[in-house]
């Protein structure tokens, strides 16, 4: 265990990143979404209500959506982070980005990282989500432009796409 | 980037004797275990804690147990988990739909049984940043001197508002508590007093190690009235625990949460055995709501508004087991 004393006020952690290990020195009161964006420049992922109420700082820890505002970096050691960032492969969109972009599920686009994450958590455990299913899944995350029906619509059609 | 939290040190012990331990040798210290409403309160600067000692590590909260007699849930087991429970769903609806309840999907894979039982009292004076709060003169719940909700008042009257303890309360839960002297089992309904500051009977150092249900005869149900529809705490939640014998009440339970700085089991439903559930009985039932919640101005809804649907959910949910029950 480690015990309480005097610092080390650092610590090392140790996480894969959009598929990437890394190790970086981080304090423990340092907050993942701070990590994300200060220290691994991952600015994809927003601060909205710096409170866990928005959803528009979700990413994916081991698959899951979580809001990383109010999650400590140091206790996803060993963890599997995600970030909007890393579901691009080779400068192709995902099915979901794709699908925002073509749905017009985008108008700011501030709440739309978390959205997706939220979203792609979903499709990965349930390929063909209902609609009462995805409003479920998509309940943590505002948005204060759209109304949520063209967001519905976007994820429902990159459901479609992969289906 | 955000305005960070104040310094503290972080524990991860493996076991609850580890933690404990850490706990004790440690005055300014708190137990941390999903962290979704602790680390919000620390970004307020409401709560400082110089060291966390982490719970979420400890294999030996976290795992559901059943038998003949009951079912027994480690604190450390998570929201999303006991709401995806399906032998649990089976048999105490009421626990499955409030953990369902309970903030957005994100919290509930962070949140834990023992985190939501141990909630923080809150407020609208309360659950606000450090400026807002200064600009106030604080209140009497945190380094203040008079309670903004009742001025004249000597207590605090923020109210609890977790979604589980009514659940549990109505499906006789009696829950573990883990201190440096060993093990003691209580009633759940002995956690709590009726005091917003000080809302838990826990001592220095003590934890919930675990929840134990008896096996349930009883349909149950739980509701919440809330501003918004998801990521938000009750108004008013209600649940019931209804057992029908033949066309009649067997037995009924009502508990409340987010009325009083405390849940708790409404007084006098025992009287109810024996009896239909009629107009007459509903309005006994409304009566005996309203006059026991002790709704204050602690929410943005107003506190007769928070009685009345109180009163409205516990009416609603009675007659809608009563159905069930003897459809």
């Amino acid at each position: 265990m480690h015990a309480p004393g005097r610092p080390p006020k650092k610590r090392l952690l140790r996480l894969k990143l959009n598929g990437r290990w890394r190790e970086d020195a981080v304090s423990e009161r340092e907050l993942l979404v701070d990590y994300l964006r200060d220290v691994a420049h991952l600015t994809g992922v927003k601060t909205g209500c710096d409170g866990g109420e928005c959803g528009a700082c979700t990413v994916l820890v081991d698959g899951e959506a979580v809001p990383s505002c109010i999650t400590l970096a140091v206790r996803c050691e060993g963890c599997d982070v995600e970030t909007i960032e890393g579901l691009a492969t080779q400068g192709r969109l995902n099915r979901l980005q794709r699908a925002f972009h073509e749905k017009l599920g985008t108008q700011c686009g501030f709440c739309t990282p978390g959205m997706i994450m939220a979203a792609e958590a979903l499709l990965r455990r349930n390929p063909t989500p209902s609609d009462g299913e995805i409003r479920a899944a998509l309940s943590g995350n505002l948005c204060r432009c759209t109304g949520y029906v063209k967001i519905i619509e976007s994820v429902k059609a990159a459901a479609e796409a992969t289906s | 980037m955000t305005a960070p939290l104040a310094e503290f040190r972080l524990a991860q012990p493996g076991t609850v004797k580890e933690a404990i331990a850490a706990c004790l040798k440690h005055p300014g210290s708190r137990f941390v275990a999903g962290g979704t409403d602790l680390l919000v309160n620390m970004r307020r600067g409401i709560s400082s804690p110089d060291l966390l000692v982490d719970l979420s590590g400890i294999d030996e909260l976290t795992e559901i147990k059943s038998d003949g007699r009951g079912v027994t849930i480690g604190a450390g087991v998570t929201i999303a988990t006991l709401a995806h429970n399906t032998a649990i769903a089976s048999q105490y609806r009421a626990l499955t739909q409030a953990a369902a309840a309970i903030a957005g999907p994100g919290h509930r894979v962070m949140a834990t049984v023992g985190g939501n039982l141990c909630l923080d009292t809150r407020c609208i004076y309360y659950n606000q940043s450090e400026w807002w709060r200064s600009a106030n003169a604080y209140c009497l719940k945190n380094r203040g001197d008079v309670c903004h909700v009742a001025p004249q008042g000597q207590r605090c009257h923020a109210a609890f508002s977790g979604d589980l303890a009514p659940a549990l309360l109505v499906l006789g839960a009696e829950i573990d508590i883990a201190g440096a002297q060993g093990e003691r089992r209580i009633p759940l309904s002995e956690l709590y007093v009726e005091d917003g500051k000080a809302h838990l009977t826990l001592a220095a150092g003590e934890l919930i190690a675990a929840v134990h249900l008896p096996a349930a005869p009883h349909a149950s149900a739980y509701e919440k009235v809330r501003v918004r529809g998801a990521i938000d705490f009750p108004l008013a939640g209600v649940a019931v625990a209804l057992a029908a014998s033949g066309t009649t009440i067997g037995s009924l339970r009502i508990a409340l949460t987010g009325t009083n700085s405390r849940p708790f089991l409404l007084a006098g439903t025992e009287a109810f055995a024996g009896r239909p559930v009629d107009e007459k009985l509903q309005q006994e039932i409304d009566r005996l709501v309203q006059k026991q919640v002790q709704p204050m101005r602690t929410t943005i809804a107003s506190a007769n508004y928070r009685r009345v649907a109180a009163a409205a959910l516990a009416r609603r949910l009675t007659a809608r087991l009563f159905a069930e029950r003897t459809a």
